[in-house]
């Protein structure tokens, strides 16, 4: 009696279940960032001889890994329908921290749990201001981009921070289960972001808050506390990127990480994440950041000169989401 | 009003035919969203398109626009065929759509809105604004309407903000006026001046095309009805010659007999349990202070015009605003409603007035927003979710209200708007919950889906629930509450019991200042 439900989605016939099951991971986020890194990588295949060589591959794995731990958080923050424009600083100002708690004496174990903590603190103040006070993320996290740089520049008078004990640079530069660390902490980053957004409660409503927050909110979710949430999982990330890359140069630089912002928002939307919040997927976050890592490898390897270069990534990056958005339009 | 409409009538079979549609269908995917529509419009005819959501009121208003192309089919303006790329061929064919969201610049006023686009500019390229406003202090003299032109349109009234729309159809010489469910936001006296517009805009020879809900209106202003169901034309009518029940027959495709479910016995006053007590509730310093009692098993209706503050109060209770001053007790203790999360730690429920935009996650599955706060109940202690366990919930709450969908996995935005009201719905059924407060719960569905919707909160009730129900609708609320709350300008001014609830009275209380009483 009542005209029925169109659902063009779904699937008709036989093993609809099966298909619904497929459905709902492929052709979401994830489908056509899949492809663009299929096709970026042939595309790097064909140019260069090098480009499979598993050196090169573990290669551009490494570059990959700040990025994509930095735009892990990201992905939580855009999914809530937000942005976080303060990582790069944030980066950099645990990165100092921790280098210069270390060589000013403090114990390393201590030097380190104190640099994620600022990072910590920098995004719960973000997630203060933008949950409570309901302002705007943008404006918010611009602030604190510029109060995290300054902070990091006046604690080290502006010279980069050397002299750090020997075995820091394992973070950076050495080992685990085969794994080089960097590529070790993303893997691990990304598969406590998954589990949170995937199969908690907590995920579910960050989902929602960026789907209508409006109605995530009468419908009893105590909305601001995830809000809040959200930025102070992206301030830790941002703060672990800092631990691994100054690990990495083995010196802490207060200049570090400047634009970053950038990257890891360019490789959440390139993964299918809606700008806009509600939709995407953090395993698209982590193709979006490898797409960014193999252009950027493909692009040197290829001798392409590093102001063109910008102009390519810049062109992709728009050719990606443009895709994306005609997609989206059309289902 | 009869006598109006015959006259209309015999005016009507002299003018010619200036909208003409001819077997217009239109294919989404795999369904037919329009079979074969015919259509035609008088000059100087106000003709109704009736039909429940889903019918292909709006697909073939889109067509009307340029907005979709038919798949076959002939739109005929004045005699000449016409095919429309885009809704400015449409406007240079002469028709203008006034659509249910405006689609009006709030920070410019009306005289801006009017020529947006259009502006008239004098020799040197400027604007010619003495020119512009007088045009459209013009049009409004014309019709009659008061509006002030120099303040911004998102200050109006929404019936003015209507009436700039209109004036930007008529500026653009648009001789043939389509008006989406033009009173949904409006009070009835709001809309009794605007079906005294459209009366005016026949008389100068404007054809109309009258989509609503609302049969009442429609007997009112229109001079025939056409009848779509499942995109299908099931009907022309007459308005003089046709029943509403007739009406609805053709609608739905079955003749409903009674809409509301039969009420239960009044309960002695003594023997009521009080679920909810509101001891004191004023939203600012200045608002007025109000009290009321919510018995368990009893529908409370809010009733009042639209913007006498019922919505308001409702979310400054539940905590969802804030409020000057509170003291509510919950089953008989004092409570603390700080936040939404508070009201649902205790119990309380809303299902917003505004389904799309408050109540439902549209990029979310009919599973994922029935369980959105229920998802606790999914997982052992802490935040983990038991898919398993979640899904099938879900069914079965799906099947509990009744709802129709392909499965629990289909994306919300693909539901009817009687179906997505029972997931917003079902979202508080499968809880502690047992006091919901249901804002507007039949706007905007179709008339098979309220009559479930009635039933369902009856079969609450029945079960220990106890429901606040704010609703414009009168005859809602006549045929649906117990006991009705009656708001004026923020404050309740009355609160009628059984059996004194009917129209007149609730009418009265709600138009009536208490001073002049």
């Amino acid at each position: 009696m009542q005209p029925q439900v169109q659902n063009l989605y779904r699937p008709k016939g036989r093993g609809g279940q099966f298909r619904i099951a497929v459905a709902r991971w492929l052709p979401g986020p994830v489908l056509f960032p899949s492809i663009g890194l299929a096709v970026v990588c042939l595309a790097m295949v064909a140019a260069s001889d090098t480009f499979l060589s598993v050196d090169n591959l573990v290669n551009v794995g490494r570059q990959v890994s700040i990025n994509a731990i930095i735009a892990a958080g990201m992905t939580c923050v855009i999914l809530s329908g937000g942005i976080d424009l303060s990582v790069g600083s944030v980066m950099a100002l645990s990165g100092t921290l921790v280098a210069g708690l270390m060589a000013a004496g403090v114990p390393p174990p201590l030097a380190i749990v104190l640099g994620l903590a600022a990072g910590l603190l920098c995004g719960v103040a973000n997630g203060f201001f933008v949950a409570y006070s309901n302002m705007p993320p943008i404006i918010v996290t611009l602030a604190t981009m510029g109060i995290a740089r300054g902070l990091a520049l006046i604690y080290t008078g502006g010279y980069p921070i050397d002299g750090l004990p020997d075995w820091f640079e394992f973070f950076g530069r050495g080992h685990v289960l085969g794994l080089q660390t960097p590529i070790a902490v993303m893997l691990l980053v990304f598969a406590m972001v998954y589990v949170l957004l995937d199969r908690t409660a907590i995920g579910r409503y960050i989902y929602a808050i960026g789907g209508n927050e409006q109605a995530t909110r009468l419908s009893g979710i105590r909305v601001s506390r995830y809000k809040l949430l959200v930025y102070a999982i992206s301030g830790f990330t941002a703060s672990i990127a800092g631990l691994v890359l100054t690990s990495r140069l083995m010196s802490g630089q207060p200049n570090a990480g400047v634009s970053f912002e950038l990257d890891a928002i360019a490789a959440v939307v390139m993964g299918g994440t809606a700008i806009t919040g509600g939709r995407g997927s953090i395993i698209g976050t982590l193709i979006g950041a490898l797409m960014l890592g193999v252009l950027n490898n493909g692009l040197n390897m290829m001798g392409v000169s590093p102001y063109l270069q910008n102009v390519v990534k810049g062109v992709i990056i728009l050719l990606a989401i443009y895709i994306s958005r005609e997609r989206s339009r059309i289902a | 009003m009869v006598p109006l409409i015959k006259t209309g009538f015999v005016q009507k079979q002299m003018m010619k035919t200036v909208l003409k549609l001819e077997g217009i269908s239109k294919k989404f995917g795999m369904v037919n969203a329009l079979s074969a529509i015919d259509l035609a419009v008088a000059a100087g005819e106000i003709h109704a398109l009736l039909g429940e959501n889903g019918a292909g009121k709006s697909t073939l208003m889109k067509i009307l626009s340029g907005i979709y192309r038919p798949d076959l089919g002939r739109i005929v303006i004045d005699g000449a065929e016409r095919s429309f790329d885009g809704y400015n061929d449409a406007i240079a064919a002469g028709i203008a759509i006034i659509f249910q969201e405006f689609n009006l610049i709030p920070y410019l006023n009306a005289v801006e809105n009017i020529f947006l686009g259009r502006e008239i500019t004098n020799a040197a390229g400027l604007l010619s604004k003495t020119t512009m406003k007088r045009k459209v202090q013009e049009i409004f003299d014309k019709l009659d309407i008061e509006i002030d032109l120099e303040i911004e349109v998102g200050q109006l009234t929404s019936a003015q903000q209507q009436f700039v729309e209109i004036g930007k159809a008529l500026q653009l010489d648009a001789h043939i006026l389509i008006l989406d469910e033009p009173t949904a936001t409006l009070t009835p006296n709001e809309a009794e001046h605007l079906f005294n517009i459209m009366r005016d805009l026949r008389r100068r020879g404007v054809a109309m095309i009258f989509i609503s809900h609302h049969l009442e209106e429609i007997f009112q202003v229109c001079d025939r009805i056409t009848v779509l169901r499942d995109g299908v034309n099931v009907g022309v009518a007459e308005t003089a010659s046709i029943t509403q029940e007739q009406l609805v027959e053709m609608m739905v495709g079955r003749k409903l007999e009674n809409n509301f479910p039969a009420k239960p016995e009044p309960v002695a006053p003594h023997t009521r349990q009080i679920a909810l007590e509101v001891e004191a509730i004023q939203i600012t310093r200045h608002s007025p202070r109000n009290s009321f009692i919510l018995h368990t098993g009893e529908i409370l209706g809010f009733a009042g015009l639209v913007g006498s503050g019922r919505t308001e109060l409702a979310l400054s209770v539940i905590g969802a605003n804030p409020s000057y001053l509170k003291r509510v007790k919950v089953n008989g203790v004092p409570a603390r409603l700080r936040d939404t999360g508070d009201a649902l730690a205790l119990g309380i429920g809303l299902l917003p007035e505004s389904r799309k935009t408050e109540g439902l996650i549209l990029d979310f599955s009919v599973k994922d927003n029935m369980s959105i706060n229920n998802l606790r109940k999914y997982s052992g202690s802490g935040h983990w979710i038991n898919r398993k366990h979640e899904l099938q919930a879900s069914n079965e709450i799906i099947r509990k209200v009744g709802m129709k969908t392909p499965d629990a996995l289909t994306r919300v935005a693909n539901l009817s708007g009687g179906n997505q009201q029972k997931v917003v719905i079902a979202r508080w059924l499968n809880h502690h919950c047992k006091i919901l407060i249901f804002d507007e719960p039949t706007r905007g569905i179709d008339v098979g889906a309220k009559a479930e919707i009635y039933q369902l909160m009856r079969e609450l009730t029945a079960g220990g629930y106890a429901i606040i129900m704010i609703s414009s609708e009168l005859p809602e609320i006549v045929g649906m509450c117990d006991r009705v709350a009656i708001f004026r300008q923020g404050a309740i001014v009355k609160i009628l019991e059984q059996p004194l609830i009917n129209a007149n009275e609730v009418m009265h209380h709600a138009t009536t200042s208490p001073e002049s009483v």
